[in-house]
């Protein structure tokens, strides 16, 4: 399988967020691709949107079999959530437990006003009634493939496909 | 041998002593408990992690600060938390520990934090209870208090983040001391290069340089171009007959005061793991003064304290 330049589909992203960006708009990222992708929109939506990190390791429904993720990340939301219009980055949306523990976690922070998940890439196969409205690109994988997104050394992004069996 | 406190696969399931544990689990315990202080400064200071799961406090010896905060770092993981003075429950009343302990179990408690005058408690306990069942020693005689050397490591460290360039001293008594043996271990686990002790030959243990310590008996000596202070409690409770002349005589050779404070360096930083003898240990100058980081180590006991609850309830065989 093709896969989509990431940088391309950050740029197309980028767009799609202009669009609808406002100045009471905030962008949030998750952990770690999320975060990446927030750092680099938010000089290309003119560095004036609050922004966060969130890691929802606290909020994760698999904890009980799984155990605490080994390394959690501080989540950081330096801004008021109350009444804010959250837009959710993540780089690739699969079961949609990520955002399901993620909303509950922002919840914490306040009460948004909106939440909008904007995502690089929806690979399918969601577990939940939780879907991105906002995606770059969108494929149907299968259970056995991972799809990843990494960092080159000059920060740039590439999008990495294995079969896990 | 099996270290008791880890899983099969090197995970830990109990937290009894800091001896004995790898780097790994400390900068495990200490990078969650960094998310943790963030949780406590939001709106909701509540996470979900324990929900359904029973915390129980068993206290077989008096504490306020070390039951309180564990109840609220329970408390705020979502556990439901029983707290048991046993002193003032069936003990009295000749039932033994494991008794007390296989009633609680009985009760569907999963976790359980016990506080002991006997050295051991805590581990005999970890060895009779059932498989899903976890246990945080917070204190058992003169032993290990771990959760103490935790949190007081975390707050060195966010003080002082390159701690493989630092001179610490632990000043007093060092015989007596359960928060000083788990802050030796912990220190130098974590790299830290120089560990000194500052106290009379009568509160410090034999051989206690083979604890990778450098003994002082001289506070100006000791304290010199030191980056961190431990101060510890002087343990009138726990000594027998004669071993300090009198508190005054103490204070002025070991009592922390600005002017011997200021042989350490300009920057360095004072702990101490409460609760304070003012004018015996520590003077009120020193301990209510700009390099007093006394009150931020209570508020990060909280968050150490919900992150090995935290790591231990994920982590079962």
């Amino acid at each position: 399988m093709n896969l989509p330049e990431a940088e391309v589909l950050l740029q197309s992203l980028a767009e799609r967020l202009k669009a609808i960006a406002r100045p009471d708009t905030a962008l949030v990222g998750l952990y770690s691709g999320g975060a990446w992708i927030v750092e680099r929109l938010i000089p290309m939506l003119g560095n004036a949107l609050d922004h966060g990190v969130l890691d929802s390791s606290f909020y994760r429904d698999d904890f009980n079999k799984r155990g605490l993720h080994a390394e959690p990340k501080p989540s950081h939301i330096p801004f008021e959530v109350h009444d804010r219009h959250i837009i959710l980055i993540d780089d690739v949306f699969y079961t949609g437990r990520t955002i399901r523990a993620a909303m509950n976690e922002l919840f914490d922070y306040g009460r948004p006003a909106s939440i909008t998940l904007a995502v690089l890439v929806n690979r399918g196969g969601r577990e939940l009634p939780i879907a991105p409205q906002i995606s770059a690109y969108d494929c149907e994988l299968t259970a056995a493939q991972n799809l990843q997104l990494l960092r080159n050394d000059d920060g740039s992004f590439y999008l990495k496909l294995e079969d896990t069996k | 041998m099996l270290n008791p406190q880890l899983t099969k696969d090197g995970k830990l399931k109990h937290l009894l002593s800091i001896e004995g544990l790898p780097r790994r689990i400390l900068d495990q315990i200490l990078d969650t408990a960094e998310s943790f202080v963030g949780v406590a400064e939001r709106e909701v200071k509540k996470v979900p992690l324990l929900r359904g799961k029973t915390v129980c406090n068993i206290f077989f010896e008096n504490s306020t600060r070390t039951r309180t905060t564990f109840e609220i770092a329970a408390k705020r993981l979502s556990a439901d938390v029983i707290n048991l003075n046993v002193n003032t429950s069936s003990q009295s009343k000749g039932e033994t520990i494991i008794d007390t302990v296989n009633n609680l179990t009985a009760m569907h408690a999963d976790m359980f934090v016990i506080r002991h005058s006997q050295s051991g408690a805590a581990h005999l306990i970890a060895k009779h209870v059932a498989p899903h069942i976890h246990v945080i020693n917070a204190g058992d005689g003169r032993h290990a208090h771990p959760t103490q050397g935790l949190l007081d490591v975390f707050t060195v460290r966010r003080y002082k983040p390159d701690m493989h360039n630092l001179r610490v001293a632990l000043v007093g008594d060092v015989l007596h001391s359960r928060v000083a043996r788990s802050e030796i271990h912990a220190l130098t686990t974590l790299g830290v290069p120089e560990v000194r002790v500052i106290a009379p030959k009568t509160l410090l243990p034999e051989h206690v340089e083979k604890l990778g310590v450098r003994v002082f008996h001289d506070m100006r000596e000791g304290l010199k171009d030191v980056d961190v202070v431990m101060m510890l409690r002087l343990q009138n409770e726990r000594m027998s007959g004669a071993m300090l002349p009198s508190t005054q005589e103490y204070f002025k050779r070991y009592g922390l005061t600005q002017e011997k404070l200021a042989l350490a360096k300009p920057d360095a930083i004072v702990l101490h793991p409460g609760p304070m003898n003012r004018g015996v240990e520590i003077d009120s100058a020193v301990a209510d003064g700009s390099q007093s980081v006394i009150l931020p180590q209570v508020t990060y006991g909280i968050a150490v304290r919900m992150a090995v609850m935290a790591i231990l309830a994920g982590n079962s065989e």
